[in-house]
Order: structure tokens, then C-alpha cells, then sequence
């Protein structure tokens, strides 16, 4: 049998996916597990600038960057193992995708526990950053559903790793820091259709809207609001409500399915034109081209976006159907769009303050819109308990995320004073979106910090797994 | 590291004397720079700006640095790479010389050709490799709009900035793609030391406004940057000029 050819390397350019702070390692792609713990070693043996492992590069900042290191691009350990159907688990790499995933287990009526407004993460990142979703106030973050990891050490040992335990609190939402994730075993939601019933409804204003979550945000599994911060005056804080659960099965026949007994021969189905309530669809739009002049998103466009997608949202709707993707993830639709903000790039800004603490979230809230950055993507939502990771980042509170072009004036400064009143006020950043918090701050926002260190140091005293996110924030 | 918007965490100036890179040195502590490398000829000047810097806020350190000395350069920059990441390199060292003694004086001519250029050369084929082997990093370096078209008035020193000017922008082209950031900077007349007594050319600026430039060019990840802006226009007609007409221009 000829010797397996050992994975690609080479050197490139990378960035997160706002396109910021770019830095050039040697790109490693493992196949296998035994090809993991080989690159692992190597990134050992490379001196002082180690390896990180690297999933679809959907963190926004540097958490997935190791300059002049070795970054391990986790998509070439892709198989999904086993599927107990019964039980609800999945046993996958930590390459797959979600997306996958989905494809995978929809038609055996299963759904993942968690997901963020993108399909295009894997498993080994959904729990590197303990990712949450719109359920986040009913089902907590990834890391909460998973039974156990494969965790790759510095050591060059796999650990099968389980909840409770130090190293697996250390590793949900640790950044990739404690060691590469090679697989995982995840609890899964039962799903009768592969469709969202959604209400929708409009909030006035900032009151009106945290008025609205309060009281019956516990009625929905899903729950988001987009809020206009360009809006000012009496409007600031308006925003669109949506919210929903996966549509049963009699949903869809009360809209006029019909599918009976040749539901499941694909071909007659659609021959009726109603496809298998559980078949996922997606759709995709032309990709953004790669080269967007600069400031093409000033506050006149985006304000005018703003505008017509609050005034084209109903004012208030019950029971539509949605396809998952367009409920869950409306971005993926458009590929790369991310270049849509030009050559700087663009940083996204999310942060969580705490129940009781709604005050410093209007503060800020009013500080966005008299500032008047142009962000046309800005989401707020409840969480609800927080889970064991040190680093974790959802807490009970109030999280708000907004994209704001990197090339905006004077903005570095503004966040950094936003992010004093988010620490004054008890709350953090999102470390899978920093690409700039000023590293003095940290300890006020993760108080965990400490014992992450100090497992990190005990665990892989060589510094074997680095990034740029543990170098400029000093992890 | 630098962050999202190119600021760096250490910086390293290459002639830390320059009131043009102390007031850059100013401005990045003012955001994210906590470490400062200045290095120069050993001077109390030298350890002043560097008192001055720590004052601010930042780890500063002090480091012999002669660009006259090329076969230093290697040993000496080596030692600092050593100690940490350096997110920027400052290259701010220079001299003007004195253009009618200089004429006369061709050894006094090769020092200004050696340190602005021969030096530039040397260390900033070692800042390169260093910032290449640690992936990332912005070298930034102060040529000037004199190297753009040499003029009689200053044509010694014009001429090594247009070595310099041209060898910064190469180094860039070669270090595309690698995670290593070069940036040109060139500004007009700057009120400085270097030019006090000097009847001061039209669209003249400060250091600070240098500074400011530099700060937005990092952010834009810019490859050429001009202080102030309008000196694209102006250059880019003088640079097409006819020579007939360009000798003859007050300047």
C-alpha cells in the first residue's frame, strides 16, 4: 500500500471574517486524527509560535489566526460517525459543519441544539466559542449539549473529555486554547418539519421593545429583535421582533400540505409540489464581488436600509411559515458577505449586561445612535442562564451585537469607551468577535480569567496552542 | 498584536529622536502601545524622549542603534525581535545635511547618502525578515515628498530619499501576502528640529499632523501615504513637469 501523502502546508495571509488585522501562518489540513496529533507535534517542535486549530473562519476577529505559527484547518476531519436516532445524539468530527449536519439529520426528523445566524461553523468552533442562538433563553449555549469531546492536548495525548470537569469548562468557550477539539458528541431537538412558525411584530422604540422581550419572550424557543440604532429621537431603540418554533407537523396541513403516505418518495412528492416536510432547503443568492469601494456603507444607505426593512416588517404577524434557513440564517444566502465593507473591513461589536442593568444598555443604546455608526446588522436578544465555561460568554442579560465598518473615524476610541460601560456595568465582550478590546479589561469581564490561565499554563507550559486573539489579549 | 483597526501593541522606532516618530510614539500610546523600543545613537536626548515616553504610560526602552554602522545592525535589532513581537517599526532616522556645503564637501554629500539611504537599507532588510518570521507587523517608513522629483535646492538629500522611496516600496511588493505591512510615508515641509531656520514651503505641517496620518494609514492597512493629503495633487503635476520648467519653479 503507498505511504498516505501527510497534509498540505503552506503559508497565506489570514484574517477572521471581518477582514481586519491580517497575519501569515503556515496552514496545516489534517485528514485524521492520527494527522492532528502529528501537526500537533510539529507545532510543538516549531519553536516558540505553536499552532491554533481554525474551523470555516466565522469568528470575526483573530481568535482563528496564529501568526507566524501554524493554523490547523479543521474542515478535512469532516465525518459525521453515528447518528443514534433514538437516543438524539450525533457522535461527528469537529470539522463538520453545522450545515452539514442539518443536511444529515433533518430527514431523520433531528435538529442541532443551537445555532447562530450562520450554518458555516463546525462543531469544534460552535464549542471553542460555546456559540449561542435565538433559543439561548430556553436552551442555553452549545456547550450545554454536548456529552463528551475528543480533546487533542499539547501533550500530543487525545482526552476524552466530559461536562463537569475542569478541562471541559476550560475548553467550552476557551478559544481553542486548551487543545485541538477532534470530535464531539451532541444531544439533539427533535423536529417534525424542517419549518419555522414565526410571529413578527414592531417595538416603537427602546422601552417598548425591552417591554415586549420581558413579557413574553418565555412563550417562544426562538427569539430575536433587529434594532434600527441609526433611528434617533423618540424612534431610538425601534426594532422588528421575530420569533417562533419549529412548525409541527399539523402547521404545514393547516396551510394547505398535502403529502399523506407519498411523503416519503421524494419524486411523487414533488410531483405535487410539496416536497417532505422535513426536506432542508436552501437558497443563495450571487456572491459579493471582491472588491467593494470604500464607504459605499455611509449612514444615508444603511439609514435608508434601515428605514424600508423596519416600515417592510409587518406590524405585527402570527403563524407564518419560514424555511429554517431563512428563519435562522438569513446571511448565508448572500456568500462572502463580508466584503461588502470594503478594504478596512469591518469589527463586530457584542456585548451582555445583566438583568437590572437595562439602564447602561439605553445608555449605550443612545450613545450608538447619536454617534451614528452605520450598522445595518445589529440583533438584540435575552439570555438566559449562563453555562460553566471560564470563558464563556453568554450571561442572564441583555446582549446587543452590531457590525460597524472598520474604516469609520475616531471608532476605535468610541467602543473602547462603550466597552467601560459594559464592564462598569457588570457585563463582557464576545471574545469570538474582539478583534480590539483593550486587554486591561478583561479580567473585570471574564472574573474566570485566573483559573484559565492557570490551567492553560499546567496544561501546555510550552505554549504549544497560541492565536492572536491569546497574544493581544494576553489568554 | 495590532487590533482590528492596525494599532500596535510594541513599537519599534529606528532614530528615536525624531520628533516626527515621538509624536507617532504619542499617539499609539495614547490607544494601544504599551512597549516602545528607541533606538538611536546613545544621547541624553535619547534617554529624554524615552523618559518622556514612559511618562506617558508606556515600557520604554533605549537601544544603540548607528545607521552609519550597517554591520551592527543584524546583532543589534536581532536582540530586540528577541524579546517579544514588535507589531510596528518606525524607520524615522535621517538626516538633512547642508546642501551648499555638501556640494562642495562630497564626503559630507555620502553621509547623508549613507544614512538616509545605505543605513534605511540595511536595517530595514532585518526589520523585514524579523516581522516576516513572526507573521505579522507594519514597517512604516518616513521618505519624504523631496524624494518624489529632486530638486536643485536640496537634490543630495531629495536624491537619497528617492532611494529610500523606492527601495520601501519594493520591500513592500516583496513582503505582499507574507502578514508584513510597509507603508511610504512622504511628507512635505515639516516644523521640526531638523528644519528649523528654514524658510518654510508652502502646504507645511507638523509632526502631529504626521502622526495622525500615520495612524489613519495603519488602519487603512495604506501603502503610500501623503502629509497632507493635497501633496498627491501637487507632486503628481510637478512630477510631469517639464525639466525646463521645473528648474526654474521657486523652490
Amino acid at each position: 500500500m503507498p505511504a498516505p501523502t501527510p497534509p498540505s502546508t503552506r503559508t497565506v495571509p489570514l484574517t477572521g471574517w471581518g477582514r481586519t488585522a491580517p497575519t501569515a501562518a503556515r496552514l496545516i489540513r489534517p485528514r485524521t486524527y492520527e494527522e492532528a496529533t502529528d501537526a500537533v507535534r510539529a507545532c510543538g517542535a516549531l519553536g516558540a509560535r505553536g499552532g491554533i486549530a481554525r474551523g470555516l473562519g466565522r469568528a470575526y476577529g483573530d481568535a482563528a489566526q496564529n501568526a507566524g505559527g501554524a493554523v490547523l484547518d479543521m474542515t478535512g476531519l469532516d465525518r459525521v460517525r453515528t447518528v443514534d436516532a433514538d437516543a438524539g445524539t450525533v457522535h461527528c468530527d469537529a470539522g463538520v459543519s453545522l450545515h452539514r449536519l442539518m443536511e444529515v439529520l433533518l430527514p431523520l426528523g433531528r435538529f442541532v441544539p443551537v445555532t447562530p445566524g450562520t450554518r458555516q461553523v463546525t462543531v469544534g468552533g460552535a464549542i471553542a466559542a460555546d456559540i449561542h442562538g435565538k433559543n439561548h433563553h430556553v436552551s442555553g449555549s452549545f456547550a450545554r449539549h454536548v456529552l463528551s469531546l475528543e480533546l487533542l492536548t499539547a501533550d500530543g495525548e487525545i482526552h476524552t473529555v466530559r461536562p463537569g470537569t475542569p478541562l471541559f469548562d476550560a475548553t467550552a468557550g476557551g478559544m481553542g486554547l486548551t487543545g485541538v477539539i477532534l470530535g464531539a458528541t451532541v444531544r439533539l431537538l427533535p423536529v417534525e418539519t424542517a419549518w419555522m412558525s414565526v410571529d413578527t411584530e414592531r417595538a416603537t422604540d427602546l422601552d417598548d421593545l425591552l417591554a415586549r422581550l420581558a413579557a413574553t419572550d418565555h412563550y417562544y424557543r426562538y427569539s430575536v429583535a433587529w434594532i434600527d440604532l441609526l433611528a434617533r429621537g423618540a424612534s431610538t431603540g425601534r426594532a422588528v421582533l421575530t420569533r417562533g418554533d419549529h412548525a409541527p407537523r399539523e402547521a404545514l396541513r393547516t396551510a394547505g400540505w398535502a403529502w399523506g403516505t407519498r411523503a416519503r418518495g421524494a419524486r411523487s412528492a414533488e410531483r405535487d409540489g410539496h416536497p417532505s416536510p422535513l426536506e432542508f432547503r436552501t437558497s443563495r443568492l450571487p456572491a459579493a464581488p471582491s472588491f467593494v469601494p470604500e464607504g459605499l456603507l455611509g449612514r444615508t444607505t444603511v439609514g435608508l436600509f434601515n428605514e424600508l426593512w423596519y416600515r417592510r416588517a409587518p406590524r405585527s404577524r402570527t403563524g407564518e411559515l419560514q424555511r429554517l434557513a431563512t428563519f435562522f440564517h438569513p446571511l448565508d444566502g448572500v456568500p462572502h458577505w463580508n466584503r461588502i465593507y470594503g478594504r478596512s473591513g469591518f469589527v463586530q461589536y457584542q456585548f451582555v449586561v445583566g438583568y437590572g442593568r437595562e439602564e447602561a444598555l439605553r445608555r449605550i443604546v443612545d450613545r450608538i445612535s447619536t454617534r451614528r455608526c452605520p450598522s445595518f446588522l445589529a440583533v438584540l436578544k435575552r439570555f438566559g442562564e449562563g453555562d460553566a465555561g471560564w470563558l464563556s460568554f453568554p450571561m442572564p442579560g441583555w446582549t446587543l451585537a452590531l457590525d460597524i465598518p472598520a474604516g469609520l473615524p475616531g471608532l476605535d476610541a468610541f467602543l473602547d469607551e462603550l466597552d467601560e460601560e459594559v464592564a462598569a456595568a457588570g457585563g463582557r465582550v464576545y471574545l469570538a468577535k474582539d478583534a480590539r478590546l483593550r486587554p486591561e479589561l478583561l479580567a473585570a469581564m471574564y472574573p474566570r480569567l485566573d483559573e484559565f490561565r492557570e490551567l492553560r499554563r499546567e496544561l501546555d507550559p510550552r505554549a504549544v496552542f497560541v492565536s492572536d486573539l491569546a497574544r493581544r489579549l494576553s489568554l | 498584536m495590532k487590533d482590528a483597526f492596525g494599532t500596535p501593541q510594541s513599537l519599534l522606532v529606528l532614530g528615536g529622536t525624531s520628533d516626527i516618530a515621538l509624536a507617532t510614539a504619542r499617539r499609539l500610546i495614547a490607544r494601544r502601545t504599551r512597549t516602545v523600543w528607541l533606538a538611536g545613537r546613545p544621547s541624553p536626548e535619547l534617554e529624554a524622549a524615552a523618559a518622556h515616553l514612559r511618562g506617558l504610560g508606556a515600557d520604554t526602552h533605549t537601544v544603540a542603534f548607528d545607521a552609519l554602522a550597517p554591520e551592527s545592525h543584524e546583532a543589534g535589532l536581532g536582540k530586540i525581535f528577541a524579546e517579544g513581537d514588535i507589531d510596528m517599526v518606525l524607520l524615522a532616522f535621517g538626516v538633512l545635511g547642508d546642501q551648499a556645503g555638501d556640494e562642495r564637501d562630497p564626503l559630507a554629500a555620502t553621509r547623508v547618502a549613507q544614512t538616509n539611504y545605505t543605513g534605511a537599507v540595511s536595517a530595514g532588510l532585518v526589520c523585514a525578515r524579523a516581522l516576516q518570521a513572526q507573521g505579522h507587523g507594519s514597517l512604516v517608513v518616513l521618505s519624504s515628498v523631496a524624494g518624489e522629483r529632486a530638486r536643485r535646492s536640496n537634490f543630495i538629500y531629495g536624491s537619497s530619499k528617492a532611494g529610500l522611496d523606492a527601495f520601501a516600496q519594493g520591500l513592500g511588493d516583496a513582503l505582499h501576502g507574507t502578514g508584513v505591512h510597509v507603508m511610504v510615508v512622504r511628507p512635505g515641509f515639516v516644523r521640526t528640529r531638523m528644519t528649523a531656520g528654514l524658510p518654510e514651503a508652502p502646504l507645511a505641517t507638523t509632526p502631529e499632523a504626521v502622526a495622525t496620518a500615520i495612524e489613519l494609514g495603519l488602519r487603512r492597512r495604506s501603502e503610500t501615504v501623503w502629509v497632507p493629503g493635497a501633496l498627491r495633487l501637487v507632486m503628481s503635476v510637478l512630477r510631469h513637469a517639464p525639466r525646463s520648467v521645473f528648474r526654474r519653479l521657486p523652490m
